[in-house]
């Protein structure tokens, strides 16, 4: 059992007021707040051993290279990745999909083609279309269907031999399907094709598996698991992370530099140009730990209880309807009320206290899809709680009223 | 009436009321009497760039002053471009581009000048200030 109230205690921010009302967070797809923990150990970071890492031969440099390092095995384990250095450092998922796209340039040919599903955020999107303008590759795309999910029946017609790579994200940030990713990896695996899967959205929800998966390429973002902003992962298997040529030019990522010729460091170095977000690295690990001290089983059980205590309450509302899956999905409501703007419906939840997002949350086709728009989408936690629900749904029904 | 005159008198009227929901019902009830684009000019090229909402602006010279009208898809985006159409309009390129916008502050709007706001409150009155020196070029 979860003890929210408990929890709660670690999030300061979650006790504080907004235009007078009590603070409702549920934003959390757009990014996850930062609990004490983690906000400790960035202090300790730059109060005790504030230092560049792998090249200084004193203490401090020593210390926060061991402790850049020990993140990247707790990322590494969290993941179950088998080695520590098919993890990558990035800013975020999108560094992590511009480093693969940026690599396939070298290996791709004129006709060859990339999939991608119809599901995604713009930044694994516009990534692969500026793949296919320097390559000449072509882009194809897996259908949704009304219920928000993805047309597999499509998908496996697409497949080709000419597939090279295909992109999907786990979770879908604008309605929070759950995407059938293991069939995706194994039937693109069949035809030859590598698959790049983005967990931003998963990975404050589900523990990946890589190794279990089969997946060539996980992304995630540190933000949206309780950790900073500007910090992230890119998961590679060993193999293609030798063959993809580096994505930046810089220190860190050099063995040996002459005028006449440069050879690369090791993974996962050879990735990491520049001096990286030491600090932000170590406290994706710290996120990582406090993640796995509450329990991802228990935040799936708990989140699935708000998540349908929510959409029961919210079903109530006449006029009001829900888009993507019933199940199956992560702890996301995005919805509409018929008549009501969703930007409309975001200023006056935000006069009352609560945060959501409105528009079209960077994913342009699922909206031009369902002729609308943009959603209201409300994203829950596992520091949220039933009531701060009930204050959702009042404040909507509030809104509606004015609004109509 | 001069700008000045009718900001003034747009902020009597919100003075009116002590809280956030009442300016706001008040705001959608000024939205109601927007003067419409017409349909003809509702077209890409009159959408003001920059909003969460769709908002279409149209301007037209009536002897040596502008005219605007609009519309929105959402209403209380609706409300603010009438707020601002009501002050606007009617009046000489002149003054429009010389106007301050301080009246948004006082009648409790101010959230909505942030430029993190979605709705784009500061791009609507460039917008009129732009079609205000494109005529005042063209009286010229």
């Amino acid at each position: 059992m979860i003890n929210v109230q408990e929890i709660r205690k670690d999030f300061p921010i979650l006790s504080r007021s907004v235009n007078g009302k009590p603070l409702v967070y549920f934003d959390n797809a757009a990014t996850s707040q930062t609990p004490n923990q983690v906000v400790d150990v960035i202090v300790d970071y730059y109060h005790n051993y504030n230092a560049n890492i792998h090249r200084g031969v004193h203490s401090l440099s020593q210390e926060a290279t061991d402790k850049y390092e020990a993140a990247r095995i707790k990322i590494q384990q969290h993941f179950n990745a088998a080695k520590s250095h098919e993890i990558i450092f990035t800013s975020g998922t999108t560094h992590g999909i511009n480093l693969v796209a940026n690599g396939f340039s070298a290996l791709l040919e004129k006709g060859d083609e990339i999939i991608v599903s119809a599901l995604e955020h713009h930044s694994n999107i516009v990534p692969w279309q500026m793949l296919c303008e320097r390559t000449g590759a072509v882009l194809k795309v897996i259908p949704m269907t009304e219920e928000g999910t993805l047309d597999m029946v499509t998908f496996e017609a697409v497949l080709s031999e000419k597939t090279k790579l295909v992109f999907c994200n786990h979770v879908s940030n604008a309605l929070g399907t759950i995407n059938p990713i293991e069939t995706i990896i194994e039937k693109a695996h069949a035809v030859g094709a590598a698959v790049l899967i983005d967990g931003a959205q998963a990975s404050p929800h589900i523990k990946a598996d890589v190794q279990a998966l089969d997946v060539d390429f996980y992304v995630v973002s540190a933000h949206k698991m309780c950790g900073p902003t500007g910090a992230g992962m890119l998961y590679g298997k060993e193999a293609w992370l030798q063959k993809l040529p580096p994505y930046q030019g810089g220190g860190e990522m050099i063995a040996e530099v002459t005028f006449e010729k440069t050879t690369y460091a090791d993974l996962p170095h050879k990735f990491e140009a520049g001096t990286p977000n030491i600090c932000g690295g170590i406290a994706f690990g710290a996120a990582i730990d406090y993640m796995n001290s509450v329990g991802f089983d228990t935040i799936a059980t708990y989140e699935d209880e708000l998540l349908q205590y929510a959409t029961e309450k919210l079903s109530t509302i006449a006029g009001l309807r829900i888009y993507g899956p019933n199940d199956h999905k992560a702890a996301v409501i995005s919805f509409n009320i018929e008549g009501i703007h969703p930007y409309d419906m975001g200023v006056i939840l935000d006069k009352l206290g609560i945060a959501v997002r409105t528009g079209h949350h960077c994913a342009q086709p699922i909206m031009d899809f369902y002729n609308i728009p943009g959603t209201v989408r409300a994203s829950f936690a596992f520091y949220n709680t039933k009531e701060e629900i009930d204050i959702l749904f009042e404040g909507v029904v509030r809104a509606k009223n004015m609004l109509s | 009436m001069t700008i000045e005159e009718i900001q003034n008198e747009i902020v009597d009227e919100f003075s009116m009321f002590d809280d956030w929901m009442q300016r706001y019902e008040y705001m959608i009830e000024l939205g109601k009497s927007l003067p419409l684009i017409d349909e003809q000019y509702k077209t890409d090229d009159n959408l003001i760039k920059g909003c969460q909402s769709k908002v279409w602006v149209h301007a037209s010279l009536d002897g040596d002053k502008i005219a605007f009208t609009a519309d929105s898809d959402a209403i209380i985006t609706k409300g603010i471009i009438a707020i601002l159409v009501r002050a606007f309009s009617d009046q000489k390129p002149k003054d429009i581009i010389e106007a301050n916008t301080d009246f948004i502050d006082e009648i409790g709007l101010k959230e909505h000048l942030s430029p993190t706001r979605a709705n784009g409150l500061v791009s609507m009155i460039k917008q009129l200030k732009m079609y205000a020196i494109a005529y005042q070029t063209q009286l010229k």
